[in-house]
């Protein structure tokens, strides 16, 4: 079992990182030329019309502004979603109350349900509010999921003992307090793994974003999105775009990528 | 011996003595109450954001509702008897379908496969995992973008590649196979990776004692593979297949995308038009708010009726098989 693979196994693995990194370097081969990058003789050279044609992209949609609508749209939902859903899913693993297993079946069994099916409510609803254009109608219909509550629950059920808990309320600990200052350190790991996937799914979060924000205040996918769309495309300058948003998160996965990779290992297994 | 109350049993105990202390009083109190205050956050958001609209859904799908109209003309199910003649509708269904089975299938293949790969004694074992995980952080709209220009019909790359081959071009916008093909591949691109890391985890969760045994029996490696490993991943294989179902019933930002050319997306054809496009097109687009909801509702009972099956299905294998569930 401690034997070392074969070359065939490393040169299938590295074939396949290759393909999946291939579509990212593509991307910018293109944005660093111009448009006739699609039309001549394929190179794998980059040129040098990156800076160019980044430059075009900012001024052509507003970039910065899209850059920071993301930010502060997924850093809203991760922190509450994250917050939310430790509460909740400390009071289900460690606290005991009537109704307790029901309402943990609802939650369970809302874990398949398409909420995003109910887009056009919601939209009358922003409408109503007059939430449509602004960024309250992309972050108030994410502040919680159900997911993110199985998910606490599952992991504080074995994290936190149950002596620890009663041993606080002995000491005369008010349950906030146990929660504040028991359940969320030890929610620490799972918390930070539920935080970069609910970041990253509100990040990459297009049809609600496309359908009740503009041109004038986009998230970055809605602006990627407008910079594509038109009768003639400038490849160079769209995949300038594409490649400009998707440092950010290329950056994240760098710094995290080993958290990823456990959170989705540990989440398979677990639960 | 030391007595461990819970915290019900210290609230009962305390509402017998005669008087109890205000301290004490206040705990049974915080005790009785504070789970529902930890919980009530998440059902009252969820109820107003989640339930709601999907509930609501059903009561705009009864009326004759334009965007912005004063005075919706209520219709009963005409909507739906109108969506059941809609030739749009049922192509929808099938392109999401169609896209559907030509993205999970070779996914599910590659992924296992890949774990495979994945769960040898590798060097630099996480770099290896990180690598197989990239495209997961890649956007849909982005991607959507990249893969557009690759499968785009005169200059792409793919089309270059195949004429050089021999085989030649393919239109990959017009043609209804080619542009499931070209969809299914960014899905497939997007999720092996991620998928075959779940497998993996299920993989390593299998106990060693059993590979060995088939060792000591004989079993070479394709043996054990096909008897054991397989075998014990059927409920994980399954997950993943309803997961995927689920999120690939409600696919649009490809098929919006696809071809920045081609107007509101899904060709012009409709060749891949899904049922999430449609609903869009139709609420968005046409503004008809009534007619969307009904494909809204009828899609939410598509989707509720595959994850009813993955339960009953899941439960069944686990009971027989590993417990590898997420």
């Amino acid at each position: 079992m401690t034997r070392r693979p074969s070359f065939t196994v490393y040169g299938l693995l590295a074939a396949f990182v290759l393909g999946s990194a291939f579509p990212f370097y593509w991307s910018f081969l293109v944005a660093s030329r111009d448009n006739s990058a699609l039309t001549g003789d394929f190179t794998l050279v980059p040129g040098g019309n990156f800076l160019r044609n980044a430059s075009r992209v900012v001024d052509t949609i507003p970039f910065w502004k899209a850059l920071g609508n993301s930010i502060i749209v997924s850093g809203t939902v991760t922190i509450s979603v994250v917050l939310l859903s430790s509460l909740a899913g400390f009071a289900f693993a460690k606290l005991r109350f009537r109704g307790r297993g029901a309402l943990l079946l609802f939650v369970i069994a809302t874990l398949a349900v398409p909420t995003q099916l109910g887009i056009i409510p919601l939209y009358m609803a922003m409408a109503e509010f007059g939430w449509a254009g602004e960024l309250e109608a992309v972050i108030v219909p994410n502040l919680v999921t159900a997911f993110g509550v199985f998910w606490m629950r599952q992991y504080l059920v074995d994290a936190v003992p149950d002596e620890l808990v009663e041993a606080a309320r002995m000491d005369g600990c008010s349950l906030w307090r146990v929660f504040w200052h028991v359940g969320l350190p030890a929610a620490r790991p799972a918390a930070a793994m539920l935080g970069v996937f609910t970041f990253m799914q509100s990040w990459n979060d297009f049809l609600w974003p496309l359908v009740v924000l503009n041109a004038d205040n986009p998230t970055i996918q809605v602006a990627l999105e407008k910079l594509q769309s038109g009768y003639y495309v400038d490849y160079s300058l769209v995949l300038a775009g594409t490649t400009l948003a998707t440092i950010p998160v290329l950056l994240v996965f760098i710094v995290l990528g080993r958290q990823i990779v456990a959170g989705i290992m540990q989440g398979a297994v677990k639960g | 011996m030391t007595v461990v109350l819970t915290p019900v049993d210290r609230g009962r105990a305390e509402e017998a003595r005669p008087r109890p202390p205000r301290r004490h009083r206040l705990s049974a109190l915080d005790t009785k109450v504070s789970p529902y205050l930890f919980v009530a956050p998440f059902f009252v958001l969820f109820a107003a954001i989640g339930l709601f609209p999907l509930l609501y859904t059903a009561y705009v799908s009864l009326f004759d509702w334009e965007l912005g109209a004063d005075d919706p003309a209520f219709i009963g199910v005409e909507n739906y008897t109108t969506l059941v003649g809609d030739e749009q509708f049922w192509n929808a269904l099938f392109n999401t379908f169609s896209i559907f089975v030509l993205s999970s299938g070779p996914q599910i293949i590659i992924a296992v496969l890949l774990a495979a790969l994945l769960n040898a004694n590798l060097r630099a074992r996480t770099a290896w995992r990180m690598g197989v995980l990239l495209p997961y952080v890649a956007s849909l709209v982005a991607l959507t973008i990249i893969f557009g220009t690759l499968f785009g019909p005169q200059y792409g790359l793919v089309n270059e590649v195949l004429t050089a081959v021999g085989i030649g071009p393919v239109d990959w916008q017009a043609d209804t196979f080619g542009s499931h093909l070209a969809i299914a591949s960014m899905v497939n691109w997007r999720w092996t990776g991620y998928n075959a890391l779940i497998v993996l985890a299920a993989m390593q969760a299998i106990p060693r004692e059993v590979h060995e045994a088939a060792l000591v029996d004989g079993a070479g490696a394709l043996r054990r593979f096909f008897s054991i490993t397989l075998p014990m991943l059927r409920p994980t294989i399954i997950f993943v297949v309803v997961t995927s179902t689920i999120g690939g019933l409600q696919i649009f930002t490809e098929p919006k995308l696809f071809d920045p050319s081609g107007g509101s997306g899904g060709g012009a054809e409709n060749q891949y038009q899904t049922v999430v496009l449609y609903l869009y097109q139709s609420a968005f687009q046409s503004f008809d708010l009534g007619y969307a909801s009904a494909i809204a509702w009828v899609l939410f009972l598509v989707v509720i009726v595959i994850a009813g099956l993955n339960f009953l299905l899941t439960r069944r294998l686990a009971s027989t098989s590993s417990e590898v569930r997420r």
